[in-house]
Parts: C-alpha cells; sequence; structure tokens
C-alpha cells in the first residue's frame, strides 16, 4: 500500500510545480473591451439610426444606417497579447460592440494601444474567414485587403433632399494607373495612455462618431459624400480626422 | 479481496447494460464535403448541435422534399415550387399553391443555405433557422396549405416512414420538428460551387476580355458597386444575405423586413439573393418583376427609384443609377453568367 501512496503524493507534487509555473509566476487576466459611441458626448446607439437627427460640424444633417469598423494589433505595454486579439470588426446594429482580449499579464499597464484598421501586414487580401463572410473586402483593383470602416447614412443635400453617403475607410490607393497602384497605409495607431488593470476589468473605448466630420478637416457632405474608397485624398482625409475619435470611457471591474 | 469480486461482478452487469444499448440504431454521420473554395475563404457552415447531419437524415428530408405527402390535399412536394433544373427557384413569377392561389414573392433558389449565417431565411428574413422554414410553406394557405397534425398522422400511418424516421433519429413517433429536422438536413446538403468562375478562382479556367471587364464592373466602386451586397472573388456565396431597399419603387405594397420587424425603417427592405445560377433563377427580384438579367442591369444603371428606406449603397439614386454605358452593361451581364453551375442542376444528388 505504500508505494500507490508515494506516487500519488509525488503525482501531486508534480501538478502543484505546474500550476505554480502557469498561473502563479506569469499569471495573466482576461480583459474585456467595450466600444461605446456618441454624437458630442450625445449617447448613440443602433436605436438612433436611419433619423436625421445629428449635425455635423458644416452644418450637414444626417441620419446613420449603418457603421461597423475593424480594430486590430491591441496592444499592453507594446505587446500583442494573444492571437484571439488580432482583430476584431466592430458592428453597432449587429451589437458586437464587445472584444475579449486574453492573456493579459497582471502588471502596471503603462501604454495602452490598439489599430483602427488593419496595418499593412495584417491587411492580407481574404486572409480572414469571419471578414470574408461578413464581405468586408476591399477589391483587388484598390489593393485587396480589408475595408477599415463602413459608414453609410443619408444627408440633407443643399436643396434639403435626402442624399446618400458612404463614409467608407480603406488603405488609400493611387489608381491613376491601374498597372501601377500607389498605396498608402491609412490605419492609425489610437493610444490611450496609462491605466490600472486588475482581473474582470472592463475598459470602456469611446468614438466620438462627430469627430470623422470635423476635425482637423471640415467634411462638407455635399462635396464628399459617395465612391470614396478609389478618392486617395479622400481617405488621407479619413485618416487625419480619424486620429481624435477615441477616447478613454470608465476603466470598470466586476 | 471480497470487494475486489463484487467489483468485478458489477462491472460485467454494467458491461452487460451498455449491450443492450448498441442495439439502438445510431444513424452514420454524413461528410458535408465543404468547396475548396467555400473552405478557403468562408467560416464553417451552420449545422445546429441538435440537429447533425447523418446520412439517414439527409436521405429522409430528400425523400420529403419530393413527397407530395407534405402537402394539404397531397398534390404539392416541396420540389413544385423549388425545381431542381432551375436552381430549386420557380420559372413562374409566383408559384400557385395547392389551392390554385398565387403567391405575391417569386419563389427562392435554394442552395449553399448552410452559409447562411445569420440563419434568417425567406425574402423578408421571417424565419430564423432552416429547420423553422422548412415548416412555413408547408403551412402556408397559399402555399401548400398542409396541417402539421394532419400530415403528421399520415406519415405515422405510413407504411414506410416510421421505418425510415426510427433510422434517422432513433424514434418511430414522427412529429413537425422532426419533419423539420430531416428536411432541413437535406436542405443543407444542396450545394452550388462549380461555376465557370469557381474554376477561374482555382486555377482552372480563364475569362474571356468581356467576363474579365464584367468582373472589374462588379466591383468597381465608381462603375457597378455590386460587390458591396453581392460578395466577390473573397466571398463566394455571391451575397452578403442582408437585407436592402434596392431602389425598386417609391411606395411599397409589400414591406418585406418592415411587416416582419415592424419597424419603418425596414420598410422595402429585402434579402439579397445570390447571384449564382442566374440563368436558371429568372425572373428576378422578390417579385419576379424582371424577365431577363438586361432588365436587372438597366435598373441599377438607370431605374433606380426614391424611398425613404432606400440602401444608401444605391448611391446615385438622384441620378437614376450608376449610369453604365452599353459595354459595361454587356460584359457584367457576361461577368455574371459565368457563376452558372451546370453541374449542380444535374447532379444526381439532388434529382428525386
Amino acid at each position: 500500500m505504500k508505494k500507490p501512496f508515494y506516487f500519488f503524493f509525488f503525482l501531486l507534487i508534480v501538478l502543484s510545480c505546474k500550476d505554480e509555473t502557469e498561473c502563479c509566476v506569469n499569471p495573466t487576466i482576461a480583459i474585456k473591451l467595450k466600444f461605446t459611441h456618441h454624437w458630442d458626448g450625445v449617447e448613440l446607439s443602433s436605436s438612433d439610426f436611419n433619423e436625421f437627427k445629428f449635425r455635423t460640424a458644416n452644418d450637414d444633417l444626417i441620419s446613420i444606417s449603418r457603421l461597423r469598423y475593424l480594430v486590430s494589433n491591441v496592444l499592453f505595454n507594446n505587446t500583442i497579447q494573444s492571437s484571439s486579439t488580432i482583430y476584431s470588426l466592430i458592428d453597432i446594429d449587429e451589437n458586437k460592440t464587445t472584444l475579449l482580449v486574453t492573456g493579459v499579464p497582471i502588471s502596471k499597464v503603462n501604454a495602452f494601444a490598439f489599430t483602427f484598421g488593419f496595418r499593412d501586414e495584417d491587411n492580407l487580401d481574404g486572409a480572414y474567414a469571419d471578414l470574408n463572410s461578413a464581405s468586408f473586402n476591399v477589391p483587388e483593383m484598390l489593393g485587396g485587403g480589408y475595408h477599415y470602416m463602413q459608414f453609410d447614412g443619408k444627408y440633407k443635400d443643399s436643396n434639403n433632399a435626402d442624399a446618400n453617403f458612404n463614409y467608407h475607410a480603406i488603405r488609400a490607393a493611387d489608381i491613376t494607373d491601374p498597372d501601377n497602384i500607389i498605396l498608402q497605409d491609412t490605419s492609425f495607431e489610437v493610444d490611450l495612455g496609462n491605466i490600472e488593470i486588475t482581473e474582470n476589468t472592463t475598459i470602456e473605448i469611446k468614438m466620438n462618431v462627430a469627430e470623422w466630420f470635423k476635425n482637423p478637416n471640415i467634411w462638407n457632405l455635399n462635396e464628399l459624400n459617395t465612391v470614396l474608397m478609389p478618392n486617395f485624398d479622400a481617405q488621407i482625409l479619413m485618416n487625419e480626422n480619424g486620429q481624435s475619435v477615441f477616447s478613454l470611457g470608465k476603466i470598470t471591474s466586476n | 479481496m471480497k470487494y475486489l469480486g463484487f467489483c468485478i461482478i458489477f462491472l460485467f452487469f454494467l458491461m452487460s447494460c451498455s449491450s443492450k444499448e448498441d442495439d439502438v440504431y445510431i444513424p452514420v454521420a454524413y461528410n458535408l464535403e465543404i468547396p475548396q473554395l467555400f473552405a478557403d475563404k468562408l467560416i464553417p457552415p451552420v449545422i445546429p448541435a441538435d440537429n447533425p447531419l447523418t446520412i439517414e437524415g439527409v436521405a429522409l428530408g430528400k425523400k420529403l422534399f419530393f413527397d407530395r405527402i407534405l402537402s394539404g390535399i397531397q398534390t404539392q412536394s416541396c420540389a413544385h415550387c423549388h425545381k431542381l433544373q432551375e436552381a430549386f427557384s420557380d420559372r413562374s413569377q409566383f408559384s400557385e399553391g395547392a389551392d390554385g392561389n398565387l403567391g405575391s414573392r417569386n419563389s427562392m433558389p435554394l442552395f449553399n443555405l448552410a452559409w447562411n449565417f445569420e440563419e434568417l431565411f425567406a425574402w423578408d428574413g421571417k424565419e430564423f433557422g432552416l429547420e423553422n422554414q422548412v415548416i412555413e410553406p408547408i403551412v402556408n394557405p397559399i402555399e401548400m396549405h398542409g396541417d402539421l397534425k394532419e400530415i403528421t398522422k399520415r406519415l405515422n400511418e405510413h407504411d414506410r416512414y416510421p421505418d425510415l424516421f426510427q433510422l434517422a433519429f432513433g424514434t418511430s413517433k414522427i412529429s413537425g420538428d422532426l419533419v423539420a429536422k430531416a428536411v432541413a438536413q437535406f436542405m443543407r446538403t444542396i450545394i452550388s460551387a462549380n461555376s465557370k468562375f469557381d474554376r477561374y478562382l482555382l486555377g482552372e479556367a480563364t475569362l474571356t476580355a468581356a467576363e474579365e471587364n464584367g468582373f472589374n464592373v462588379f466591383m468597381s466602386e465608381e462603375k457597378g458597386d455590386c460587390f458591396h451586397c453581392h460578395g466577390s472573388n473573397n466571398n463566394p456565396l455571391w451575397t452578403d444575405n442582408q437585407f436592402h431597399n434596392n431602389g425598386l419603387d417609391e411606395t411599397f405594397t409589400d414591406l418585406g423586413l418592415g411587416a416582419i420587424s415592424g419597424d419603418p425603417a425596414d420598410n422595402g427592405k429585402f434579402r439579397s439573393p445570390s447571384l449564382r445560377n442566374l440563368t436558371f433563377t429568372a425572373p428576378y427580384m422578390h417579385d419576379g418583376r424582371f424577365s431577363t438579367l438586361e432588365e436587372v442591369i438597366n435598373h441599377y444603371s438607370e431605374g433606380l427609384r426614391f424611398s425613404e428606406t432606400i440602401d444608401p449603397l444605391m448611391k446615385k439614386v438622384n441620378d437614376g443609377g450608376v449610369g453604365l454605358s452599353d459595354q459595361d452593361k454587356d460584359d457584367l451581364k457576361a461577368f455574371l453568367l459565368t457563376l452558372t453551375d451546370e453541374e449542380f442542376i444535374n447532379n444526381p444528388a439532388f434529382k428525386n
């Protein structure tokens, strides 16, 4: 009877050693990122869609019918945490507004950042089945890869008639010469600075949708409304306006 | 040692119990062959955990699909309005129901349904899940006009069906739920993925200059801008399975999704159909108003009509449409016809 006892005792020690290595030497936690949306401080959700209730900095009255965008490359202390956080498609209408980041080390986080859209190295044409299935692709003639954002709606034009806009952000493509397309990575990193995290932390990231139309470039929907994907200059303007769109919201622990 | 003896006897007892369970026939898993392009580009098909595909279930579903026993007066099967030669759709603008009544919508083609990821079926998305969709036309008064109680009674009294259900589902007591599961299993096996364009993407075919230009028209935001709603080389379903108002009417006699959701913002929205097999699926649109592909292309080029819920992707509605040249229209049609899958409509697995 003694031998089995020793065996189980040994097993217990081995298992406890393994535990020590996995959970206590390099402890990690999961963090939830929650994307919320507002229009200059007024909360915005899909229930606000399809109504002319937002006024841009250019005084254009708009209604929103779709807003979905890609976030990728979530970094804590300049390190990507796990494969599950490579990217996520945020879609207000489908209520897909959270992203779970696993494998975050419990430590002081003095740099929290993510990328709006895909960096060139991640923007691989047709490579992501879920994004293909969501029809989020960019045509090959524009360099391929994926949209960064599809933001669709209507505005009241200069005659006060309804007109459509498709504010679609992609990697800028100059297709003046179709045989020599010039591409420019217009994704950008959103740096949200220092944060304190503990287990079960939820980090709110706020998008001020109005910023897409005002800072630093006042956006005139009567001039820039549709067919913006092949418009290189419009993509640069979107990139510039996007820099001030996101801010850090509440950080909560359950 | 005494305890050891009891343990061994107990073990034998357990084993003898399990051997009785082995007498229950377990249906054989059906190996759904996923086309290479789908496997490469798309997330896996939707197969509900409570209705896995089995060889017996699929065979039973197929038998039911072609059997008139599912209609009220046993004059129509599902195949009456979903004919294989028409890519499981109906050449008639409106199909005639069991009582001779006409519907108000064109019969939707049936293929690649397991890749409808949000599982909203029919033109207006009224049914969630393929199992629910199966029952709808069976009991719809203007379609097969069946009574589910009466139909299951018929099936339970049939000389073959109880045995087939026993093999497929482990029970000979036939319910509407099991009928739906069986037919849904068969419908999930209906796959179309061998068109000329599929072969082109796999490097097995070449496009003509017209087809190639047509594809570019399809993919260009400045021209056709079809890809935002109808897939692409990276989404070989050729539909987003979403709901759009594509500018058919200024006012609506059929509210589409709006009648289901109750949200006026959804009025006039219908699910984008796949552009595969257009050769076989005329007439087009939810109400079958267009007889030819030329009419469809002309609609998007010059015929858009404004309404409050028109999709913002119908970007040039105030100009009537995207204004394609005659050459681009011809080439776009040539490209669309490369999505024709002749092998599909001749597949013996889908024949009665």
